[in-house]
């Protein structure tokens, strides 16, 4: 016996283009062609690739053994999978839709084997079995790596969003602000406390608004990362001043113990900024006759 | 039987992240519960000392919370899987650490909740619960 598989391969080899068209309609019943998102080129170009591939894949491997599908073998078709599944993923499609997608496949090539094999119903359910496994393990194949993708694209929206959330403002001269906002994690703190300190030195900052109004929870952690921020800016011969701190999170501040020591603390932003103001020498004043 | 109460939440804490999550939950189940504001950030902060405790010491473990309605009250339930405390009373003690922390997370957790109980598991590890009404 030359190939566990060796009718599909037949097919996959005279009968390609109804193979792939009738794959797609099968698709478009199933409801996971998704025309919103991929053109019909696209989407044919995806199952071509796919069919190529799951062609060379057969022919080159033993299945006797049941399915290796990291083996060489199947090299190529991996990576088309891959490239198939993050095109996909990109666009937004979900994990089942994309199983469906891969097993979608069963059917049309189901049909031509029962017409081929009609006479020989041992090796039809031969076929028909080992074909099934090799989808299947597509289809498990696809979803491993839909979701090693979507953690990808996970951990790099949480590391842009590391970076946005924690600009540091010049506010005036020699006065900076950086408003934290949702949590503060040991690594966001590292990232805060880098930023700020390199500002200061840009700016030759002399006092530095640490604003925590954007903080739902201040526990023991945050308020060290807090309170170490600020000796970091006071080493650097700078005035750090917690802002923002809510009477709710005072209070749990006292219940856990949390000592402020000596660093400056206010209510809000602005009585934050009137500080700051008389700290580096200016005074805000109300204008009379102001025109817009 | 004390009113609807919603079905509880599990939480597996393994990275700081899920510490960030078990804060979340818990704040929206006080949310449910319409708490007031400050019931709320004290037991949420609370909630975050001992899953901190469990992550650092614990080497990670499980928070479940439940909520009951009639009286509103949370309650979490919070086990590690560590090796568990030599000294509880001294582990309670502000200013102990053995992390370079404050040291103020278990007392300061026990201070902002009505009902603290904590002890080691006959079967490993340290078990905390909580609960407050809200």
């Amino acid at each position: 016996m030359k190939n566990a598989l060796q009718t599909v391969l037949a097919l996959l080899g005279e009968d390609y283009d109804s193979i792939l068209q009738a794959w797609l309609e099968t698709q478009k019943a199933e409801g996971v062609r998704r025309p919103d998102l991929f053109s019909d080129r696209e989407s044919r170009r995806q199952l071509g690739d796919i069919l190529r591939g799951l062609g060379e894949g057969i022919s080159r491997s033993d299945l006797s053994e049941g399915i290796a599908l990291d083996a060489d073998s199947w090299t190529d078709l991996r990576a088309t999978l891959d490239e198939v599944t993050q095109e996909r993923v990109e666009r937004g499609v979900s994990p089942s839709e994309m199983a469906t997608f891969i097993l979608a496949m069963k059917q049309p090539v189901f049909a031509r084997l029962r017409e081929r094999l009609a006479a020989d119903p041992t090796r039809l359910i031969e076929e028909i079995t080992q074909f099934s496994r090799v989808v299947d393990a597509l289809a498990m194949h696809t979803n491993e790596h839909f979701i090693e993708a979507r953690d990808q694209v996970i951990e790099r929206q949480r590391a842009e969003m590391m970076e946005l959330s924690t600009p540091v403002v010049q506010l005036w001269d020699r006065v900076l602000t950086i408003p934290l906002i949702g949590t503060l994690d040991s690594m966001r703190a590292q990232e805060v406390m880098e930023n700020l300190l390199n500002a200061i030195v840009e700016h030759s900052a002399e006092v530095v608004i640490v604003d925590i109004t954007g903080v739902r929870v201040v526990d023991t952690q945050v308020a060290q990362h807090l309170l170490r921020t600020a000796a970091a800016v006071r080493l650097m011969g700078a005035e750090a001043i917690i802002s923002g701190i809510s009477p709710k999170i005072a209070q749990t501040m006292v219940e856990l113990g949390v000592d402020v020591g000596e660093v400056t603390t206010r209510p809000t932003i602005r009585a934050a900024l009137a500080h700051a103001f008389r700290r580096v020498g200016f005074s805000i004043e109300k204008v009379e006759n102001a025109r817009g | 039987m004390t009113g609807a109460a919603a079905a509880p939440r599990r939480i597996e804490l393994k990275a700081e992240r899920d510490i960030a999550a078990a804060r979340s939950a818990v704040s929206r189940a006080c949310d449910e519960l319409q708490a007031s504001a400050l019931r709320k950030v004290r037991f949420v902060t609370a909630v975050s000392e001992i899953a901190r405790n469990a992550l650092e010491h614990g080497g990670g473990g499980t928070l479940e919370i439940s909520a009951s309605r009639a009286p509103r009250r949370i309650a979490v339930l919070c086990h590690d899987n560590g090796p568990g405390i030599l000294d509880i009373d001294q582990a309670m003690r502000d200013g102990f650490t053995t992390a370079g922390s404050m040291g103020k997370g278990l007392g300061g957790a026990r201070r902002l909740v009505d009902r603290f109980e904590i002890r080691n598991r006959p079967e490993g590890g340290v078990e905390v619960r909580m609960s407050s009404q809200v």
